[in-house]
């Protein structure tokens, strides 16, 4: 999709890429099948094995981080379809020189 | 001292907070930018100067221990990159308050230029791979925005190529962070060079670096990564360009440098090979781009390109010595590239033109125009007494010590090209009898010739004082050098004696 001459597809690209690569930190993370890290009352210590937090807490912020500049993307996008008069990433090039 | 190292991060944080509360008031927020840009640069050269008394200092965020925490760490490489940082930020806020047009202005130019700031510093004082990317992206988005601010056909065209290029290599630096947590269980840099040292992987490490290695690039802009720069860096105002080629790219080999000298240490001849051979190709795809241009401005763009070539030199030879040329070529380039760009504008501000068959005659019009555009041009050809030729001088002798002599001879040989085409803008625009005598140059009120002369004077001074005090600066290079090889220092600086 990236490599599509279509910018809207070219987005699709790259919301597709995000969040794939979202997904990708997350499992590379190890999914483990255990209790949230949550520590009970009374006690200081969590009391079995719990799913390392880490790897949530990276991904939460990629999400946002992600979200943002897709936005801005879009945005960008839809300023230059409105400019050019196109989506074709071809009419680009022509109008660089 | 821990206030010193997240001054460089608390000063652009509070500017931007307080210009964003003043949105319509671009008076207000001109004067703020200044105050951060100054107060920036005094905090950068104190931590410096701290750091050289007192070694590597690291600053746990929010009081949790290394490696669980966010550490900010400064070694003698980042602060020197944080006072370049904010030597261009100074030199590009006064070139800004006397060039940027108000609608610009209204629409945020100044706020954006205190979190590209903010995202800069923060990346040079990052101690981990996640915060890292956070600035990365923070810096990224702010230029994003700053790049496209206007809105012009040129500019919009510029933008989404830079857009769209710099958003896959963002997703691969995400990738590679993932694949570094779930190898490791860290992203603490220094708490991943002990693991990865340590550690029997082999090949997933070479994996993961060749992914950071081609993430990097592009925001560097090396060979074959580099083509949203030539196709971006003209289009936005010229003080944009300027402040872009002192920083951004910059930031980009800094990554590098500290990547390849902290974390990924095993199975380095093979990376060091790579690193090398990106090298020799960025340094000539760049210098042939550069003779093929008419455009001041792209043809300065695709210099940006060949100058990163030498830095990743440096990276790629690995020795004390190459590394504090890399560093000391490093403080060359951002100050000789900076005030090239300014003076193009400076040009483009008298004619109205940045073609050079279309100027002219410059030379007998404004000599004192022509001097400072020669001496940092002089200089990135590496012609002595500037700053240029002792960078040439200790890359070219590190290479020579290890027998690399198919990239020394590449690097002499560009070298060459550098000058043949900053000898081109000479003739072209100062040097002949240009078809522009006939219009007159447009006049400057007096505040505007000191609004733009000033910077541009003060960087190309700097440009040549790092020529003539090449002695403490060459000192000062080869201690950061030395503190980058001996990774124990980097270590027990962030995670203490008893890891």
């Amino acid at each position: 999709m990236l490599l599509r001459r279509s910018m809207i597809k070219m987005l699709i690209g790259l919301v597709l890429l995000a969040n794939a690569t979202n997904l990708f930190v997350f499992s590379a993370g190890g999914l483990t099948p255990a209790s949230p890290a949550l520590i009970d009352d009374g006690s200081r210590v969590q009391a079995d094995s719990v799913a390392d937090p880490l790897p949530h807490a990276l991904v939460l912020t990629a999400i946002v981080i992600g979200f943002g500049v897709l936005a801005f993307a879009v945005a960008l996008v839809s300023r230059l379809n409105s400019v050019i008069g196109s989506d074709d990433v071809e009419q680009v090039t022509e109008a660089e020189g | 001292m821990s206030l010193l190292v997240t001054l460089p991060v608390l000063i652009p944080l509070s500017a931007f907070a307080i210009s964003l509360l003043m949105w319509r008031r671009p008076v207000v927020q001109r004067f703020v930018s200044l105050a951060s840009a100054v107060l920036g640069l005094a905090s950068a050269v104190s931590l410096l100067v701290h750091v050289e008394s007192d070694g590597i200092q690291s600053v746990n965020v929010g009081g949790w221990p290394a490696p669980y925490g966010i550490a900010l760490v400064s070694d003698l490489l980042s602060a020197t990159m944080l006072i370049l940082a904010a030597a261009v930020f100074l030199a590009g806020v006064v070139y800004s308050t006397a060039t940027i047009d108000s609608s610009r202005e209204a629409k945020g130019y100044y706020v954006l230029l205190n979190s590209l700031m903010l995202g800069v510093n923060g990346a040079f004082l990052a101690g981990d791979m996640f915060n890292l990317f956070v600035w990365f992206e923070l810096m990224l988005i702010s230029s994003f925005v700053l790049m496209a601010i206007g809105a012009e056909r040129q500019q919009l065209e510029g933008a989404i190529k830079y857009v769209a290029l710099n958003l896959v290599a963002s997703a691969l630096f995400l990738t590679s962070v993932g694949l570094l947590y779930g190898l490791a269980g860290t992203l603490n840099m220094a708490d991943l060079s002990v693991k990865l040292s340590d550690s029997g992987y082999g090949g997933e490490q070479t994996v993961v670096a060749m992914l950071l290695m081609i993430s990097f690039g592009v925001k560097a802009g090396a060979f074959p990564l580099f083509f949203w720069l030539p196709a971006s860096y003209h289009t936005p105002p010229v003080v944009l360009t300027a402040i872009f080629s002192g920083l951004l790219t910059k930031v980009g080999v800094y990554a590098l440098i500290r990547v390849f000298t902290l974390v990924f240490v095993n199975d380095a001849g093979f990376l060091r090979d790579v690193i090398l051979a990106v090298a020799a190709l960025t340094m000539v795809t760049g210098v042939l781009g550069a003779l093929a241009q008419t455009e001041m401005r792209r043809l300065l763009s695709f210099h940006i390109i060949s100058q990163i070539g030498y830095l990743l030199m440096g990276l790629g030879l690995f020795t004390v010595t190459s590394l504090a040329g890399a560093i000391f070529f490093m403080v060359h380039v951002v100050f000789a590239k900076a005030s090239l760009f300014l003076v193009a504008g400076v040009v483009q501000r008298l004619r109205g033109t940045y073609d050079l068959p279309r100027l002219g005659g410059l030379y007998r019009s404004h000599p004192a125009l022509s001097v400072v555009f020669l001496v940092p041009a002089l200089s990135l050809a590496g012609l002595p007494p500037f700053s240029g030729f002792f960078a040439k001088v200790a890359l070219v002798k590190a290479g020579l010590e290890i027998d690399s002599y198919a990239v020394v001879a590449v690097a002499l040989v560009v070298s060459v090209l550098t000058l043949m085409s900053m000898t081109k803008i000479w003739t072209e625009a100062f040097w002949k009898t240009g078809p522009g005598e006939a219009k007159p140059d447009a006049d400057f009120g007096g505040s505007e010739l000191l609004l733009l002369g000033l910077p541009v004077i003060a960087l190309a001074a700097m440009s040549v004082l790092a020529g003539i005090a090449a002695e403490p600066v060459f000192t000062l290079a080869n201690d950061a050098a030395e503190q980058l090889l001996n990774r124990e220092e980097y270590i027990t600086a962030v995670l203490g004696e008893d890891r």
